[in-house]
């Protein structure tokens, strides 16, 4: 189900009810989810990521603009008659029924034509428990349940009764680590063995960068970037998104445009063309570093962070913006922290430059 | 232990309640055990000091064989087992509908918590009087005039007014009077615990419940009803206490005759019978009655008990 939503706005009234100031959670949201993909809607908390959640799933009424599912406005209708699953963050399973009544629970409601026969709506309820392998488990309580197991419980209760479109609120914020990165992949696998059109909501950059389609970046209710996560990563419009997306994040530092040359503080890193002399900020990705003895840009070492396959070298620049350079470089490269400096080239679709005061980027040729 | 060099000042500060506890609440249960085993108890042969009681069951046994115990008893078990039910449901309906409300909320509740705050037999005589039927404004009927408010109504709507309490009456519309003024008074309380429980119930079952278009009986009884088990078996077994208890709700109707005017004592229940006896000075027998009571009661809870650790969820 292609989901449209169309200048959607929320506005929640002050919690001061003197001023009459209202609180914009969601700011004129315009995307059109394809169908069949799996949206991830991210941002830091109170960017409106969960209200847009909670906006398409009806249980709340948008202030202004519209929601679409497939070519139908439901904009209007309440969230019992727009036919989707939802998982909640805290997953709220009854807690005085079992497993498989929980699951069976959202089919003994269906009316109509739809209304099935208890054989049916066993065989379906074991299908969604196969489906996040949990078929073992029917005859439990929640409470006798890891929290994963929950989560999957959670998910197969969404999905018994085929909704049209899947939300899931933060699903991984109560899994250990361990269990987040098996969990969404289990997202992933189970999304696309249904490809039933889901959005989840996260503000983890890096789960929603590795099983979404298609991530939306969201800042204080505005839509910062859409479209897919290598995309948004490799080209962010704009220091937030630049910032928000990469571990470890993007370096950032003060810098100018002078004759064509980009300078991060003194130092001419990347001959330039097309922008106008300035002031600027740039960014530079950890991994957009490459060690060379005659490298432009130059850093003071302080430690290096063994990872493996890379190393980690933390250096200071004094026109960095963040007390620490971190650049990620094959571990094959020796560095000696007892130089003065190291010295680095700069991989030229790994820099950023952004305004000053507005924080756009700023695209430019490299001569 | 360190503690034990302290423990004289836990039992110092202790010593006010428990002191006032024994000579107030202790020694009278066990006194009250005592007295139901002595044959031909009297207190006043008990405080010549010269008397010696055998130990005996007879007070027992008399007890049974008053006509006025059985009709106590009749009475007692079917004001619980007709009110109990009912206002627990009505109690629960009632929460429901007040915490789905957001305007007028505080109002409604303040209104329906008042019968709490309310002297019973002040309640009980306007009861009386709703459900009076004799008056003296006669002219259209020169005998019987009705002006209890409830056959006023009962009339208005074309039927014949009903002989609800006066002289005369019969014994169910008594009762029916009397469970009327049993369950809207046991509300308010009722109401209280599974309000209260029912704001601490997790907001998201209903979010999720509506997301999978639950109707909203179904929610009820599938989702609420049990979610609120532990606060439901709380007010029935109180329930069931308090009902095995009710006295004053028939003084407040009936006055002291417990009964119309035709037939006095018709009414009357366990406490009123202890009451009755204790007046007679018949001590043992009101002993004898009294630990039937908390027999029947004691059943009753554990009954209720085993129940609900069936029904009630985590």
């Amino acid at each position: 189900m292609r989901i449209v939503l169309q200048n959607l706005t929320k506005a929640f009234p002050s919690r001061n009810k003197k001023s009459n100031e209202e609180v914009i959670a969601v700011n004129n949201f315009n995307f059109e989810i394809p169908d069949g993909k799996l949206i991830g809607l991210l941002g830091p908390s109170g960017c409106g990521k969960s209200t847009t959640l909670y906006m398409i799933s009806g249980l709340l009424k948008p202030t202004s603009g519209r929601i679409l599912f497939g070519d139908d406005d439901v904009t209007e209708l309440s969230t019992e008659n727009r036919g989707i699953g939802l998982v909640f963050q805290n997953y709220a399973l009854y807690p005085h029924m079992t497993v498989k009544q929980n699951i069976m629970f959202p089919l003994q409601n269906l009316k109509g034509q739809d209304k099935m026969t208890k054989e049916q709506m066993l065989e379906r309820t074991q299908g969604a428990a196969r489906l996040v392998q949990i078929d073992g488990l029917l005859d439990r309580k929640p409470s006798e349940l890891s929290g994963g197991q929950q989560q999957r419980v959670a998910i197969a209760r969404a999905l018994v009764k085929m909704p049209r479109v899947l939300l899931l609120d933060e699903p991984l914020s109560n899994l250990d680590a361990r269990l987040r990165l098996q969990t969404r992949e289990e997202i992933r696998r189970i999304q696309q063995e249904t490809k039933i059109t889901t959005v989840f909501v996260t503000h983890d950059q890096e789960e929603a960068m590795s099983i979404s389609d298609m991530i939306v970046v969201m800042k204080t209710g505005i839509v910062q970037q859409i479209g897919k996560p290598q995309d948004v990563y490799d080209d962010p419009a704009n220091l937030f998104v630049a910032k928000f997306l990469g571990t470890p994040p993007i370096n950032v530092f003060e810098g100018s445009v002078k004759n064509d040359m980009l300078y991060v503080g003194s130092d001419p890193v990347l001959a330039i063309k097309g922008v106008a002399d300035q002031a600027v900020t740039v960014g530079i990705r950890p991994e957009g570093f490459i060690l060379d003895e005659e490298g432009p840009l130059r850093c003071k070492p302080v430690n290096v962070e063994v990872m493996g396959r890379d190393v980690s070298v933390v250096s200071t620049h004094d026109a960095s913006s963040n007390p620490f350079v971190r650049s990620i470089i094959n571990a094959d490269n020796k560095i000696d922290v007892t130089r003065e400096y190291v010295r680095y080239g700069i991989k030229s679709h790994k820099i950023f430059i952004f305004n000053k005061e507005t924080e756009e980027r700023i695209y430019f040729e490299v001569k | 232990m360190v503690e034990s060099k302290h423990q004289w000042k836990a039992w110092l500060y202790l010593a006010p309640a428990i002191v006032l506890l024994l000579v107030f609440t202790v020694w009278p249960i066990i006194n009250t055990v005592r007295m139901a085993f002595l044959e031909d108890y009297s207190i006043a042969a008990a405080s010549g000091g010269e008397a010696s009681f055998s130990l005996g069951v007879g007070n027992f046994v008399k007890v049974a064989q008053y006509q006025d115990f059985l009709v106590c008893l009749k009475n007692t078990v079917l004001l619980c087992l007709i009110t109990v039910p009912i206002s627990t449901l009505l109690a629960l309906l009632v929460a429901v509908a007040l915490n789905s409300i957001k305007p007028l909320r505080k109002l409604l509740q303040t209104i329906f918590f008042l019968p709490y705050v309310t002297n019973s037999i002040a309640i009980g005589m306007v009861f009386a009087a709703m459900f009076n039927i004799v008056g003296s404004l006669g002219t259209r009927r020169p005998l019987i005039q009705t002006v209890g408010i409830v056959n006023n109504v009962i009339e208005f709507f074309g039927g014949s007014y009903v002989n609800w309490i006066n002289n005369g009456s019969s014994y169910w519309p008594n009762m029916f009077v009397l469970i009327i003024y049993i369950v809207w008074n046991a509300l308010p309380f009722k109401i209280l615990i599974l309000l209260g429980g029912l704001q601490s119930v997790n907001k998201q079952y209903y979010e999720a419940a509506k997301v999978d278009s639950t109707p909203r009986w179904r929610v009820l009884w599938r989702i609420t009803v049990p979610l609120l088990s532990p606060m439901i078996a709380y007010v029935v077994i109180t329930g069931f206490i308090g009902g095995f208890k009710e006295y004053t709700s028939i003084v407040g109707i009936f006055g002291e005759s417990l009964g119309p005017a035709h037939a006095p004592g018709r009414l009357n229940t366990m406490v009123g019978f202890i009451y009755d006896a204790l007046a007679q000075h018949h001590q043992g027998r009101a002993s004898a009655a009294a630990l039937i009571l908390f027999a029947i009661i004691l059943l009753v809870t554990l009954i209720n008990l085993q129940v609900s650790k069936k029904r009630v969820h985590y």
